[in-house]
């Protein structure tokens, strides 16, 4: 079973709709019995990185989610819930899970638009179970102001360039994080979360 | 490198999907469920589905469309039409939208703007924007399905909301609109210019030609069309194969 983790925020159907279509077991869910006993946990993400963590506290699954993940269970954060996995985002200046060392940053958008939204290229860095059956520089769908700038580059197993190279897929031991939307990257994205839950 | 986006729209009023001539005249273009499905298939790049008449019946947007349309696709999914609060918002991505449209809510009300922002993340919420030309060279905002005229400026109220918290704009010309003489190029490219968030171009494709003038020329991010690929005049990959053709950057 895959906990889909409700934090009152992002498009937790449609992460929902994506599962169901894989055949894959999953809940939409808050509660701290049903994550503890998950096999896997989602943090999806559509929303702002200071409501995200202030949403997370109010229901005490910030917790949770840092003493769920140090125990090892296989994680995927999609975009904001990559972003919430660093130590501070710049968006409303908030300290964040501090999962993942390093800092989340705003494009400056002085040659191109923010938020980058659309379908961009991923640059695998490494050979990766992760993009079995992916063609190289394959599009992903994006919506983003902000990116992801980890301490550690050994963790970065995906690259996209959008003003600058940032850290679109994020690897370090149970934890695979994405910027993209996986659930919302057509036939692409959904080999993604097979390999995903291939791995797991 | 990103790339340009092509959108079908699917407009909608009691849970059908239609098409208009300027907002009026519609005509009957079949099931939402069914279009959504072909064009995700067919390599659509997203996907816009407006609740036309929401506003003007006073009504609240059809959910269980939204719903079950969400369910039938992969790809990104903007809904519009009727939304009034962060609630109805919050209703419409729970549903399984990834991002929501306000256009006459949003006007009367442009604090909607900066809470749905704050809530729910800028790239979230896109300004429908209809205007309409009213000199040389001037466009003024209209709402309530194009029918009443703010005597506000296109530019200054795209400007505005982009300051609120609009994460991009979808930019309708009435003019154009359902005309098929090619997108409004000029208004296309004065809104782009002024604001820095994407821009959606709709209203008046027609020929596969008027998609290369507007990123070309109207400095568009996405462009978007209903008639033609409802009715099948055009694929969205023949659109597509030109576009990368004319070294327009596609994700094909």
């Amino acid at each position: 079973m895959i906990v889909i983790i409700d934090y009152g925020l992002g498009n937790l159907g449609s992460v929902k709709n994506t599962l169901d279509k894989l055949g894959v077991d999953s809940m939409i869910s808050k509660s701290r019995k049903d994550i503890e006993k998950a096999d896997a946990l989602i943090l999806p993400g559509v929303g702002s990185a200071k409501q995200g963590m202030k949403n997370l506290k109010e229901r005490g699954l910030d917790k949770i989610l840092i003493n769920e993940i140090k125990k090892g269970k296989p994680f995927l954060g999609i975009c904001l819930g990559m972003q919430l996995l660093f130590s501070e985002s710049k968006e409303g200046s908030v300290r964040c899970l501090n999962i993942i060392k390093g800092k989340v940053k705003q494009f400056n958008g002085k040659s191109l638009k923010v938020p980058q939204i659309g379908w961009n290229t991923v640059e695998q860095k490494t050979e990766n179970k992760l993009f079995k059956n992916i063609p190289k520089n394959s599009s992903f769908y994006f919506v983003n102001s902000y990116y992801c700038l980890p301490n550690d580059k050994s963790v970065i197993v995906g690259e996209t360039e959008y003003e600058i190279n940032y850290c679109s897929v994020l690897l370090k031991n149970n934890i695979t994080a994405t910027q993209f939307h996986p659930e919302k990257s057509g036939q692409i994205g959904l080999q993604f979360i097979k390999n995903w839950i291939k791995k797991i | 490198m990103i790339t340009k986006r092509i959108i079908p729209c699917l407009d909608m009023t009691e849970g059908k999907v239609v098409k208009g001539i300027q907002f009026v005249n519609f005509r009957d273009a079949g099931d939402p469920v069914i279009l959504a499905k072909k064009y995700d298939k067919e390599g659509a790049d997203e996907l816009v589905f407006l609740d036309i008449t929401a506003t003007t019946e006073n009504r609240n947007i059809l959910l269980d469309v939204v719903k079950r349309t969400a369910k039938n696709v992969s790809i990104p999914f903007t809904v519009g039409g009727g939304i009034r609060s962060v609630e109805d918002m919050r209703l419409v991505l729970k549903n399984g939208a990834d991002k929501v449209a306000v256009n006459t809510g949003a006007f009367n009300n442009p604090k909607l703007i900066t809470d749905c922002a704050n809530y729910f993340g800028r790239q979230c919420v896109v300004l429908s924007l209809d205007a309409r030309q009213v000199k040389k060279g001037i466009w003024n905002v209209f709402i309530n399905g194009g029918t009443t005229d703010t005597g506000i400026s296109a530019v200054r109220w795209a400007k505005k909301a982009v300051a609120l918290g609009a994460g991009e704009i979808l930019l309708t010309s009435i003019d154009t609109d359902g005309m098929k003489n090619g997108f409004d190029i000029e208004l296309t490219k004065i809104i782009s210019k002024n604001v820095n968030v994407p821009i959606i171009a709709s209203g008046g494709a027609g020929r596969i030609e008027d998609f290369y003038e507007v990123f070309k020329k109207g400095k568009a991010d996405a462009a978007l069309a209903a008639s033609l690929f409802h009715f099948g005049e055009l694929t969205i990959k023949q659109v597509k194969n030109y576009l990368r053709s004319k070294e327009i950057p596609v994700r094909i």
